[in-house]
């Protein structure tokens, strides 16, 4: 069963975006909005990754080895300004996507691994990655025709 | 006669569940006039708090020297708010501005209309013909000028230069009000009436302070009080207010955790069954994730988080759900503290779950703090569309293009209006470039001082302040125009219950200071903006034709003025809106179905996570099949942004005193009113007081991980751990270097995730001792800031300069 590494994908991908949000949330502190709720979001990946973690851990007893190219690199550090915020917005955008895919794939695995706890710990993750993707969304779209037309 | 500094809410006049309110008319003349000598009373109403009394202006020989409530009016009938009674005289200060000021070598020199005129226009053309000019303007104004002028200002800006960077001080006052209303309801809108406080038999204050902030609806809950049947009162505060002591249940709350209240409420109420299934079935949508939500918030655990007794909190919960007919009101205990969106929304589900709205004495008001909040908010002039329309809906966006005759992509509805500390961050960071502030002061009002000072004084941000004094603001800007205020200048504005008053010119302005919509219409006939056929964008030339083209942005929305005239304002009382066709004497309460605003194509707004802001888009809202159904929202308490450390280990509140409004620039020019609260004052609780060593009188240091104030100590019975510091009080009338004493240098740059209404009312502060006392502190001893029993100081006195007629008249 290669659930197991899913998991640990997820798990990993949370983490993430848990420490990119944190980075985002200092580089970006004059913004208040920001550097406020990238610190909560920050808080809600953690608990992600922790609510992941018994899962990962029975799953990984029938754990084959780890095949490769199974994680990506999304984010290479923080910008500054407004156009490096929209930049960071955008990368945790990419890297919300990822987690947001991964848990339904992830949910299907669980629903086929007959697995009630698990499909009951998505759908609460699901939905909260759901709503960064959400907040992200409306965030970017606020800054973006400032970013892009008006500054200098 | 009645001493109203000493006494700020006069005589006594009970009345019983039902009945109407007695009619009271309160009076005030300037000293040595008598009312045999007064050649006019000019009717308006109150411009110092957000009540909407309405009120007659003496004129004598051209000049203002008294005033008088309106019996006949539904809001007041007949009183006269302390403030109103003195502040009038403010108008005639020898220091109004009356010439236009420029700035020339780094000072501000006296000009004519014209050159400061021109170069506000020659510094908006050489903007706009920037890539992206729009983006390089922006608006900031006010709660006080008059709807006319926010509903010009809002076409100026949304269709004549196309930004999205307007916003209102209102974003400071009720933007949380606006936003709740909207979340659970589907629009802005009071959905109770005055009237309700004549049938309610419980009345619940969430962190309002009705007593020193409206004080006529304070006048009419105290004459229920003492009247038969009276109801019950609930008092959310951490301050020992006027109404806290009356109240049957006080909850003084620690500040940030309202939301852990409102959700072990809910959770009470349900537990209880003291709530309406029928109704709830019938009208919301959401209760299953509501129950779910709060089912956590055991009286037991919300006693933990808030640091009140549990066996008060379900005392509360009774009383909220054991009455017929409930009544709240919130104000800024909720609107500028944590959470504030999510705590005032919780507010709105305890009235959903007793289905108590739309019934006489089942009301509710998110409540204004300012006299024309509300139509800053209908007319668009700050970061909402005029006529309460959905940005995000393209509809909407048509209908505006319709009523203005321009390209539907001229609007700026891309993305939400700019929110004001949005639009500072903005002209921080140079893309704003020109900003214009009418009738605010910014340098003293917004959070985090020194940081907007930092930010006025940019070389490349071109600064405009409209005002009636030189403020702390005017000290930043490029060009000054003094404005003409309430009494003398013509114009509508709208109170808490939706009721609509005129105001009449009563005499003219000093100088050549104008008008505030004389200004703006004279900016657009100098800018010349046109609509897509060539005509002028702005056609009207008055007040009244201003309020005429109104009417037809009103038409069909939820804020509908069609029905209103001015010649139908000159009668006995204001109208409330909607009033059209369909309701041509207006409506007295809103929602009387249990049919909401929240249908797909009339909501004000598609929705937003409380958490964290999240934008829902028009499929997600249509999703939910709102069918007028109003929405249950709850999210989970979370701690503020900043809580106490050992480094600051209290909790520093701000708010108001019964006597002054604002920065003070009207007040403190009023003799009885400046005497009455002459200076800053830092309230303690007596613990916290002895800790420090500080005893009534002693001047304090108020720190804060941001800046530093001081003032004399007034130790009360406010809550252990918190701190009280009055925001009035800026430097526009103190000399030299002394210690800063605006309670802004301390507070926080954070705002609600939904509303952007920035957190006043939780800072992290130490409090140090610096001097011995030389006296009490200046602190009023009539409301919050009353010292302990057991101190010795002389109560706060107007003396015979106050004296004002109280007369009860039989209707």
């Amino acid at each position: 069963m290669q659930l197991a590494h899913y998991l640990g994908l997820l798990h990993r991908a949370e983490e993430e975006l848990a420490s990119a949000y944190r980075e985002i949330a200092r580089a970006h502190a004059d913004d208040a909005d920001v550097f406020h709720v990238c610190a909560m979001l920050a808080e809600e990946c953690d608990a992600h990754a922790e609510r992941l973690g018994p899962f990962a851990a029975r799953y990984g007893e029938e754990e084959p080895d780890e095949p490769e190219r199974l994680h990506s690199e999304l984010f290479g550090g923080a910008r500054g300004g407004p156009l490096g915020l929209l930049r960071d917005l955008h990368d945790l955008y990419l890297m919300a996507t990822e987690c947001d895919i991964a848990w339904t794939l992830v949910e299907q695995a669980a629903q086929g691994a007959r697995d009630e706890d698990l499909c009951g710990v998505v759908a609460g993750c699901e939905e909260e990655t759901a709503n960064q993707l959400r907040w992200l969304r409306t965030r970017m779209k606020q800054a973006a025709p400032q970013v892009l037309v008006v500054a200098g | 006669m009645t001493d109203r500094i000493a006494d700020p809410w006069g005589p006594r006049t009970p009345y019983g569940r039902g009945e109407p309110w007695p009619v009271r008319v309160d009076r005030f003349l300037a000293d040595g006039v008598r009312a045999e000598d007064v050649d006019r009373w000019v009717q308006t109403a109150s411009t110092l708090h957000s009540n909407g009394d309405a009120l007659e202006l003496a004129v004598r020989d051209g000049r203002l020297v008294g005033v008088r409530g309106r019996a006949g009016d539904r809001v007041n009938h007949g009183r006269v708010d302390p403030k109103d009674l003195y502040g009038w005289q403010a108008f005639g200060s020898p220091d109004r501005l009356r010439r236009p000021l420029v700035r020339e070598g780094g000072r501000l020199v006296e000009t004519d209309w014209d050159e400061a005129m021109e170069r506000i226009v020659a510094r908006s053309r050489e903007e706009l013909e920037q890539p992206g000019g729009w983006g390089r303007i922006g608006f900031y104004t006010s709660g006080q000028m008059f709807l006319e002028d926010y509903y010009t200002l809002a076409v100026i800006g949304k269709a004549g230069i196309g930004t999205p960077h307007m916003d209102g001080n209102t974003r400071l006052c009720t933007a949380t009000a606006a936003a709740a209303l909207k979340a659970s309801f589907g629009a802005d809108g009071q959905p109770g009436s005055y009237r309700d406080v004549d049938h309610c038999d419980a009345i619940a204050c969430w962190g309002h302070n009705v007593a020193e902030t409206q004080t006529v609806l304070w006048m009419r809950m105290l004459d229920r009080r003492r009247g038969p049947d009276p109801p019950r009162l609930l008092a959310v505060d951490p301050r020992p207010t006027s109404v806290a002591k009356e109240a049957d249940v006080h909850l003084p709350v620690r500040s940030g955790t309202n939301v852990a209240l409102v959700n072990a409420l809910a959770r009470e109420l349900i537990a209880k069954g003291w709530y309406d299934e029928d109704y709830v079935a019938a009208h919301t949508i959401g209760f299953e994730r509501l129950r779910d939500v709060v089912e956590p918030y055991t009286l037991a655990r919300a006693a933990e988080i808030c640091g009140v007794p549990a066996r008060d909190l379900g005392a509360a919960a009774e009383l909220l759900g054991t009455g017929e007919r409930l009544l709240s009101t919130v104000l800024q205990g909720f609107y500028q503290s944590n959470q504030a969106t999510a705590a005032s929304c919780g507010v709105n589900n305890l009235h959903l779950l007793r289905g108590m709205l739309g019934r006489p004495g089942a009301g509710l008001y998110q409540m204004n703090g300012q006299p024309s909040a509300q139509n800053t908010r209908e007319t668009g002039a700050d970061g909402d569309l005029p006529g309460l329309r959905n940005w995000d809906n393209p509809d909407h966006i048509r209908q505006l293009a319709e009523v203005w005759n321009v390209e539907p992509a001229v609007i700026p509805h891309w993305a939400p209006p700019s929110h004001a500390m949005e639009i500072f961050r903005h002209a921080e960071q140079g893309s704003i470039r020109f900003l214009w502030i009418t009738a605010t002061n910014p340098a003293a009002s917004l959070p985090e001082l020194g940081r907007i000072r930092r930010i006025l004084a940019r070389d490349d941000l071109f600064v405009v302040v409209q005002d009636l004094f030189r403020t702390e603001t005017t000290e930043y800007a490029d060009v000054v125009l003094p404005g003409a205020t309430w009494g003398e200048k013509q114009g509508t504005f709208t109170s808490v219950d939706r009721t609509v008053h005129l105001s009449e010119k009563a005499v003219d302005p000093p100088g050549d200071a104008r008008a505030d919509l004389d200004i703006l219409l004279d900016y657009a006939r100098r800018m010349d903006f046109r609509d897509r056929d060539g005509a002028p964008l702005i056609w009207w030339h008055d007040p009244e034709s201003a309020f005429e083209a109104w009417k037809r942005c009103s038409a069909g929305r939820p804020c509908d003025y069609t029905g209103i005239t001015y010649e139908r304002l000159r009668g006995a009382t204001g109208i409330q809106w909607p009033c059209s066709a369909e309701a041509p004497d207006g409506t007295e309460r809103l929602y009387t179905d249990g049919r909401f605003s929240t249908d797909p194509d009339v909501t004000e707004t598609y929705g937003h996570d409380l958490k964290t802001g999240a934008a829902f888009t028009a499929e997600e809202h249509a999703a939910k099949h709102p069918d007028g159904r109003a929405f249950l929202l709850a999210v989970d308490y979370r701690p503020s942004p900043e809580v106490p450390s050992d480094e600051f280990p209290l909790l520093l509140t701000t708010g108001r005193t019964v006597y002054h409004f604002h920065t003070r620039t009207r007040t403190a020019r009023a003799p009885q009113l400046q005497a009455a609260a002459p200076e800053v004052w830092v309230e303690l609780a007596p613990g916290d007081a002895a800790d420090l060593a500080v005893e009534e009188g002693d001047v304090v240091r108020v720190e804060s991980p941001r800046g530093a104030i001081e003032g004399p100590a007034r130790i009360t019975g406010i809550r252990p751990g918190a701190v009280f510091v009055p925001f009035h009080y800026g430097s526009w009338d103190v000399d030299g270097d002394g210690a800063p004493r605006a309670a802004n240098e301390l507070t926080i740059t954070a705002w609600d995730p939904v509303s952007k209404q920035p957190v006043f009312k939780v800072a992290a502060v130490r409090v140090t001792r610096v001097a011995a006392a030389t006296g009490p502190a200046p602190a009023p001893t009539t409301g919050a800031s009353a010292p302990l029993p057991e101190a010795r100081v002389a109560p706060t006195t107007g003396a015979a300069a106050a004296e004002a007629s109280s007369e009860r008249v039989e209707g």
